[in-house]
């Protein structure tokens, strides 16, 4: 089938869409898909051997196994200018055929939450198939005599250190956790990625870090069980509904919201807090969205969808996933947009806020 | 630990694992050969292949690969002049000039015994090392890391030539550019002048390939002729395997430093050649032959970067901390075959390591051998006309170069740095230094701000720093003594030029003002920042503008003696091209302009027919089949690799189809 016919059918296939009922146009528009004998280019803005490259590469495979006429799905990195290159090449150039797919990260959404000039997407616009969450343990050495996060008071005079890899960095979301728990820390920036965090850790240097779930049950847990460290709690993840619950990974840990209330006796509240909340949002609960270009017809993205609660269903995925998706529940299909909302939108008076804490404590210019 | 050794080795020992070895092996060897391209790009042919494979067969691959780059990143050095990787720059100071006098045999055998010296080495020292590295590894912090930054930049002294004035001023010019993107302090970004591609600062094989390719394809061009003018090799492949033995403690130190480069997570190995090179040059009683084809100046470089990758390998696997682009790729290969580095490695999963280590082994072996059986003919390219060698070159660089961001800035950078490389080279401003203070600009920085944050200025008394900063007086001091009869310990890495005359000194004033306005313009932009993010381009800026004046001052005052006065143009070659480099830096900018046309392959194509017509002079039926052969290449590069070309006009206008799009 060439380009041109296929877009014609397409063509049809919306008028039928909004004509028909919702489920009824779905079913019909998905037989219509087929990428039999066609290559997908996954756009990923990071270069090769980064998370989401990982991540990319490793759905691929299963990706093309489950779309309508099996596919062949490649992964295409676009690197530079901190991911905002790539995303604005993505959007400016893929045609809304099926053949074009976006993964972004937390990294790509933080620019665009915080309204930088240089941000030419917009998500609002684009059309997501797939949200993977990850999550993270924040810890501290055992020297301090803490032993979980309701003792965490005793720790408020002192200054903690925290090894950052920039203001504007996924390392937001850790600022913001500790300025809404009230600790003292000081961000000591230029650090090249979180293992260079966790090295400052073991060195000494810094006194309060966070690793990735993966990172974490690999070298700090035993630093824990050499009694060197103390988690303090995870991240956690959102439900269906937008709450924070505990991470599946570390069902014993409490979650940033019940450690808030371990320390203070109450729930978190006010701007600090629903700032926290987006970007806690965006840069781990649904992390990492894969997107179709604006304009892509219902049933194809439908088809995606598909393709991808397929994929994550499939027996041989699972087997396999280990570190790369961990425990986290995959949204996909229904599931999707919400997290989707939740990764990519902000309240525009914590985003004021937020803007205006960084450009006064740390020389962030917008 | 004996019998886990034991158990990996094996283990590894099947017709399968060890078919996927020699896979890995000789990708290697060809991504290797091709200058600029690295580990990055060779791991990450292999990455969508190891899916589905089993750990042994894909780990003996992806270290098959990695083992080799360095060894067979040598031709380029050696036989073109051109570094084959950012690891075998230093290579190329004495390699060349070997090269030309007919030596390339000798040059290739010492460098690829050396290799093999330092390969195994690293081997060894992941096999023992890694079991006992941690404690080792974090007692490197920042201010240790920060003193051994200094120690590397220490190496411009060596590298200086006859006047270290212009050699600081160089390497200060290199740091300038090196702090172009976002400050490591506060993220604000600098002299990035509003533009996306800037953000993340110049890429180093950008850099690295301009500065040293560009020039060197320049100035072969000029010559007219094929490199080598011998049509052999010439002898002594066993006299450089002997001159390898007869340096075994030379080779065996920089080992050593390669390993111990690799394994300290931060640093980085994109210096260790230099600093190796630095090393013998210091350690050396007769310094006359460096820079014009001393075959010490082979061995270091070659053992140390090789020796490098096993102990890069230490801090990969122990923290799942990569030390460079090419073990980035390698971590994410570990994680989709579902392994997590981390502590483990040197426990639990020891046998990985092994595995590892054994495959690092066996690789360089294969690789050793399989370049010397492939030298002869390789080494044939030599006598070929360069001119029908060009453009297969910069189609290389420029493929190398857009790997980086994959876009049209990449080549346009590509053509800057080209510029910058061949004036710096006509003047005789030390590149090494530059490259030096380039790499270690952004490390300066960011280990000097985070040692006073995280410890304060009381740093400077940790005894590991103190040692440090000791070792590099005793290698400035032991550099900088002369001997009666000698003009000093530095060497000219820029070969030497007939003094210019009276009313030929313009251009080298002109150069010396330019870098000058260079240093102010950095002075000035850094106003614009805070101090946390200006200080240290101010620094260097200030630094730059004292050692510009020193070294430029005597020749501006009319003083011709001075050992700054040096232009290579001041004699007239034999053989010259009208209009001399400035018309092989059109043919260059030419293709750079036809991808902002009609993008990458079209360009290309055009480039090829266009330059074999008119400066190789073939015949329409040679220029055809050239032009297929390298469109054939790029297009089976570029597809194995999933890219895209860097688009132009054309592309921003039309959707065409791949391999035009």
């Amino acid at each position: 089938m060439t380009r041109i016919n296929r877009r014609h059918f397409i063509a049809a296939g919306s008028v039928a869409a909004t004509a028909s009922a919702f489920g009824l146009a779905r079913a019909r528009a998905q037989e219509g898909v087929n990428f039999a004998g066609q290559t997908i280019e996954w756009t990923i803005p990071f270069s090769e051997g980064g998370g989401s490259d990982v991540w990319a590469r490793f759905y691929a495979p299963y990706l093309g196994r489950h779309l309508p006429g099996g596919p062949n799905v490649i992964v295409r990195n676009v690197p530079g200018g901190g991911s905002i290159t790539g995303t604005n090449e993505f959007v400016a150039r893929a045609q809304p055929d099926g053949l074009s797919l976006l993964g972004t990260s937390g990294s790509t959404q933080f620019p665009f939450l915080l309204g930088d000039p240089r941000v030419q997407y917009d998500y609002a616009k684009l059309q997501p198939a797939l949200v993977s969450p990850t999550g993270g343990v924040v810890y501290i050495p055992a020297s301090f005599g803490v032993e979980d996060a309701a003792q965490l008071g005793q720790l408020t005079d002192r200054e903690l250190v925290y090894a950052s890899q920039g203001a504007t960095s996924l390392d937001l979301v850790p600022m913001l956790a500790f300025l809404v728990m009230g600790l003292n820390v000081r961000h000591v920036f230029g650090m090249t990625g979180r293992g260079d965090g966790r090295l400052a850790f073991e060195r000494g240097e810094a006194t309060i870090d966070y690793q990735t779930s993966s990172a974490y049950l690999t070298n700090v847990v035993p630093l824990v069980e050499a009694g060197d460290a103390v988690p303090l709690f995870s991240w956690g993840v959102l439900d269906g509904q937008g709450n924070v619950q505990r991470d599946p990974t570390f069902p014993d840990l409490p979650h940033f919201v019940e450690a808030y209330e371990m320390m203070h006796g109450s729930k978190p509240s006010g701007v600090e807090f629903d700032a926290y909340k987006a970007f806690f949002g965006s840069g781990f609960a649904a992390q990492k969205p894969a997107m179709l270009p604006e304009g892509t017809p219902p049933e194809i993205v439908a088809a995606y969808r598909k393709a991808f609660a397929d994929a994550v269903a499939d027996p041989d995925l699972q087997a396999n996933k280990g570190d790369v998706l961990g425990e986290y529940q995959q949204a996909v299909g229904e599931d999707v947009a919400g997290l989707y909302e939740v990764a990519t939108s902000i309240d525009p008076k914590a985003r004021e806020w937020v803007r205006q804490y960084l450009t006064e404590n740390h020389n962030v210019r917008f | 630990m004996l019998e886990t050794l034991l158990l990996a080795l094996t283990n590894l020992m099947t017709l399968q694992h060890m078919g996927f070895m020699g896979l890995g092996v000789v990708l290697g060897l060809a991504v290797g050969i091709l200058p600029g391209l690295g580990g990055i790009v060779g791991l990450s042919l292999l990455l969508p292949f190891i899916y589905g494979m089993d750990q042994t067969s894909a780990l003996a691959m992806l270290i098959g690969l990695v083992a080799v780059i360095p060894t067979s990143d040598t031709f380029a050095s050696v036989l073109m002049g051109i570094p084959g990787s950012t690891a075998s720059q230093a290579t190329v100071l004495d390699g060349f000039p070997l090269s030309k006098q007919g030596q390339a045999a000798r040059a290739l055998a010492a460098a690829f015994s050396a290799s093999l010296l330092g390969g195994l080495f690293g081997a060894l020292v992941l096999t023992g090392f890694v079991v006992i590295a941690r404690p080792l590894i974090l007692s490197f912090s920042s201010p240790e890391l920060f003193a051994l930054t200094v120690f590397g930049l220490s190496m411009v002294g060596v590298l200086s030539g006859s006047n270290l004035a212009k050699g600081i001023a160089t390497a200060a010019l290199g740091l300038a550019c090196g702090t172009i993107g976002a400050a490591p302090a506060t993220g604000e970004y600098r002299m990035e002048f509003g533009s996306l591609y800037l953000m993340d600062g110049l890429p180093l094989v950008i850099v690295a390939l301009g500065l040293f390719a560009v020039p060197e394809i320049v100035d072969l061009l000029r010559s007219q002729s094929a490199i080598a003018k011998e049509a052999t090799l010439g002898k002594g492949w066993i006299e450089g395997v002997k001159d390898t033995w007869r340096e075994k403690w030379l080779a065996l130190r920089c080992s050593g430093l390669g390993a111990m480069v690799g394994a300290i997570p931060g640093l980085g190995g994109s210096v260790v050649d230099w600093i190796a090179y630095g090393h013998v040059v210091q350690t050396s009683k007769d310094r006359s032959r460096f820079g014009k084809g001393d075959i010490r100046g082979v061995i270091a470089p070659e053992s140390a970067n090789n020796a490098k990758e096993g102990g890069g390998l230490v801090p990969t696997l122990l923290f799942g901390i990569p030390g460079s682009g090419s073990m980035a790729v390698f971590l994410a290969g570990l994680i989709l075959l579902g392994l997590q580095p981390g502590p483990a490695m040197a426990d639990r999963n020891l046998e990985i390591t092994y595995t590892i280590v054994w495959s690092l082994a066996l690789a360089n072996v294969l690789g050793t051998v399989l370049c010397i059986v492939a030298a002869p003919g390789i080494a044939r390219l030599t006598t070929i006309r360069y001119a029908l060698i060009a453009p297969f070159m910069i189609m290389v660089i420029s493929f190398a170069a857009f790997q980086a961001t994959r876009s049209l800035y990449d080549l346009v950078a590509l053509l800057a740095m080209g510029v910058v490389g061949v004036l710096l080279k006509r003047f005789g401003w030390p590149r090494p230094a530059f490259l030096i203070g380039f790499v270690l600009a952004t490390q300066a920085e960011r280990y000097l701000y985070q040692a006073v944050q995280f410890s304060g200025w009381s740093f400077l008394n940790r005894p590991l720093v103190i040692a440090i900063i000791v070792l590099t007086v005793a290698s400035v001091w032991l550099g900088a003594r002369k001997r009666p009869g000698e003009a000093g310990g530095a060497v000219s890495t820029e070969g030497t030029a007939e003094l210019a005359q009276a009313g030929h000194v313009w251009p080298q004033l002109l150069f010396g003002a330019a870098v000058l306005a260079t240093f102010i313009f950095a002075f000035s932009e850094s106003f614009r920042l805070s101090m946390l993010g200006g200080v240290f381009p101010a620094t260097v800026a200030v630094v730059g503008v004292a050692a510009t004046i020193a070294a430029m001052a005597p020749l501006a005052m009319g003083r011709l003696g001075t050992s700054a006065n040096f232009d290579v143009e001041t004699t007239k070659r034999e053989n010259d091209v009208p209009g001399g480099a400035w018309a092989m830096i059109a043919w260059l900018a030419g293709f750079v302009g036809g991808v902002a046309v009609v993008g990458f392959f079209l360009s290309l194509v055009g480039f090829f027919v266009v330059f074999l017509k008119v400066v190789a002079k073939t015949s329409w039926i040679r220029t055809v089949i050239l032009t297929l052969t390298a469109a054939v290449f790029m297009l089976a590069l570029a597809r194995a690799l999933n890219l895209v070309f860097p688009g132009g006009l054309l592309q921003a206008g039309f959707d065409l189809p791949w391999p035009l799009r």
